[in-house]
């Protein structure tokens, strides 16, 4: 098995290279405004340092966030037109599932991004596995509980959520998206695979549930926010 | 080089609000095929860029499998990726960048980024053959007025005069409002103008004698608005087809004689029209009228082209391949206010 995996949803652009057992390469940087620039030289790199071609992949993966939408965009436009190039399938798994598959705590715990607007992107997970909740999108002050809070979203707020709450990553590694995906695709069969491809990613309430739907989905993004737009009124008046 | 030995190039296009993907070989067009959010757009009175982002990323991958199918290609027959690196809205951009760096990437073919309005400028030659060398171009659409002056589009393009204002296709959509006519507003007011009479009201033709080849549109939707609101408080009923004629016929009266004024001042005689608001019937018709008066060919390629597509940035990438220039780096950025002397990047 071979897994190109990648993330643009949170300000660390990663890429990874993944054989099923172990990460053969791995490119990480952290720049919230260069997604575009940096994600196809990452790309790149990965697959010469490992001398891997696309068309030995058994799939792209990518983060689908949620995430601020411009960056995230680009991983899942990058993952797509890839597969469709190379003839693999595309998955995409949540980012937030990354980050608690990287995670050394047992569980239960939330993990928390950065969604702007003073807002975090959250979901709350029984073990690294198992997502329970979410993903949403609120107000810091509205995490629940006293569960510890993983990633970003929860450093960024720590004078809200609590200092002693605090645990890591901070941001996804591709490494762990790679990880987590090659882990969910190993027991599939193509049919099977192709189907998840399939499944769109929403919230889940049940663990069965979630153990079943939460981490592989098609590529498309989680946006959990519609484009700020009005419709107009009537044409202002010129005149007074 | 001729014929089938020509390279086939990509070109995707993802400015505003047009999903766009061409395919051509040398000046041939093999595909241009378009998904628009137009549609949703409609109802918010003007381009909404996250509906417009959104909307590319949805509408990709099924836009170059129809062109490639389209032009009976496979992937594997694609010798280079063009796509438009700017100027434009800036999520939106980022998602033909993303998506052509990939193309270029998993087919391990040269990419080329280059500038929108000289791909406007480019597309012609699909259709009308090389461009004379230089050329006069003046690009009129909701997000671009500009004038230009063409060396060679594929080396040089100068900037002579752009709006210092709306842009024309923008003060079409403005006027269509304050008259009650549907978002875009170019096609209705030029519809509703045949009519009536573009001499009905002299509507004020900003910057008409102040010597720069620059354009300013905003005195004039004003102007528009005013006009009718005092119609309608006096209770009197406005002629929406004479409003229209009236408006539309000070637009395209100072876009042509910007135009002409750009061709004598520098001596040349080909002169090119580009953008969406090239497909205005009286545009077409005085911009004629006034070439042939002043002994200038006139050149629009047909409207399908005039708009933003994919063909034009692929036109204007196999213009590159075929003049040897050195393709991009994937580390190119989508840059919303790419600068014309950039043709490529
Ligand atoms: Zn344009």
């Amino acid at each position: 098995m071979l897994v190109l995996a990648f993330d643009t949803a949170t300000p660390a652009v990663t890429a990874a290279l993944h054989d099923g057992g172990r990460v053969l390469a791995e490119s990480t940087t952290i720049d919230a405004r260069r997604h575009g620039e940096l994600l196809a030289p990452a790309v790149e790199r990965v697959l010469r340092e490992a001398g891997v071609t696309l068309r030995d992949l058994t799939a792209i993966v990518a983060g689908t966030g949620p995430g601020p939408y411009t960056g995230l965009r680009v991983g899942l436009m990058t993952a797509t037109a890839l597969a469709t190039t190379a003839g693999v399938p595309a998955f995409g798994v949540c980012t937030l599932d990354a980050l608690a598959y990287a995670t050394e705590l047992p569980g239960p715990f939330l993990v928390a991004t950065d969604a702007r607007r003073k807002e975090v992107f959250w979901a709350r997970y029984g073990d690294p596995r198992t997502r329970l909740d979410g993903p949403r999108v609120d107000k810091p002050h509205d995490l629940p509980g006293e569960l510890p809070v993983v990633g970003a979203g929860g450093r960024m707020y720590a004078d809200i959520v609590g200092p002693g709450r605090i645990s890591g990553p901070e941001h996804p590694s591709a490494g762990a998206l790679a990880a987590l995906a090659a882990e969910r695709l190993a027991p599939l069969s193509a049919e099977e695979a192709a189907e998840l491809a399939r499944v769109p990613e929403g919230r889940v309430d049940s663990v069965e549930k979630a153990q079943e739907l939460s981490v592989l989905g098609p590529p498309r993004p989680i946006y959990l926010r519609r484009p700020d737009a009005q419709v107009p009124g009537a044409p202002k008046k010129v005149t007074a | 080089m001729t014929g089938r030995d020509e390279p086939i190039v990509l070109g995707i296009e993802t400015s505003c609000d047009e999903t766009g993907v061409g395919i051509v070989r040398g000046h041939t067009l093999l595909a241009d095929t378009i998904a628009s959010s137009m549609e949703e757009h409609a109802r918010y009175g003007g381009v909404v860029p996250e509906v417009a982002s959104r909307a590319h990323l949805e509408a990709m991958t099924p836009t170059v499998e129809s062109a490639l199918a389209k032009a009976g290609l496979r992937f594997s027959d694609i010798d280079a990726v063009a796509v438009t690196a700017g100027p434009g809205l800036a999520g939106a951009l980022l998602v033909g960048v993303a998506a052509a760096k990939a193309y270029a990437l998993g087919l391990g073919v040269p990419l080329y980024g280059v500038n929108h309005l000289a791909a406007h400028v480019a597309v012609d030659q699909l259709e009308h053959g090389p461009l004379p060398k230089p050329a006069i171009a003046l690009l009129v659409s909701g997000g671009h007025s500009s004038l230009l002056l063409v060396p060679d589009v594929a080396q040089e393009v100068v900037s002579l005069g752009s709006t210092v204002d709306d842009a024309a296709g923008e003060a079409f959509d403005k006027v269509a409002r304050v008259l009650g006519l549907p978002f875009p507003g170019g096609p209705h007011i030029d519809r509703a103008a045949r009519e009536g009479s573009g001499a009905a009201v002299a509507f004020p033709r900003g910057k008409y004698d102040d010597g720069t080849l620059d354009f300013s549109f905003s005195g004039l939707k004003t102007a528009v608005a005013r006009w009718v609101e005092a119609r309608q408080a006096a209770g009197e009923t406005v002629s929406v087809p004479d409003v229209a004629a009236s408006f539309q016929e000070a637009v395209v009266d100072v876009l042509t004689r910007k135009a002409l004024q750009a061709c004598a001042r520098h001596g040349v005689e080909d002169l090119l029209i580009g953008g969406g608001v090239a497909a205005n019937s009286r545009l077409r018709a005085l911009a004629q009228e006034r070439c042939d008066a002043a002994g200038v060919r006139l050149r629009v390629p047909r409207p399908g082209l005039c708009t933003d597509n994919g063909a034009m940035v692929a036109a204007l990438g196999s213009e590159l391949v075929a003049a040897g220039v050195a393709p991009s780096t994937l580390e190119i950025p989508a840059d919303s206010s790419l600068p014309i002397t950039a043709v490529h990047v």
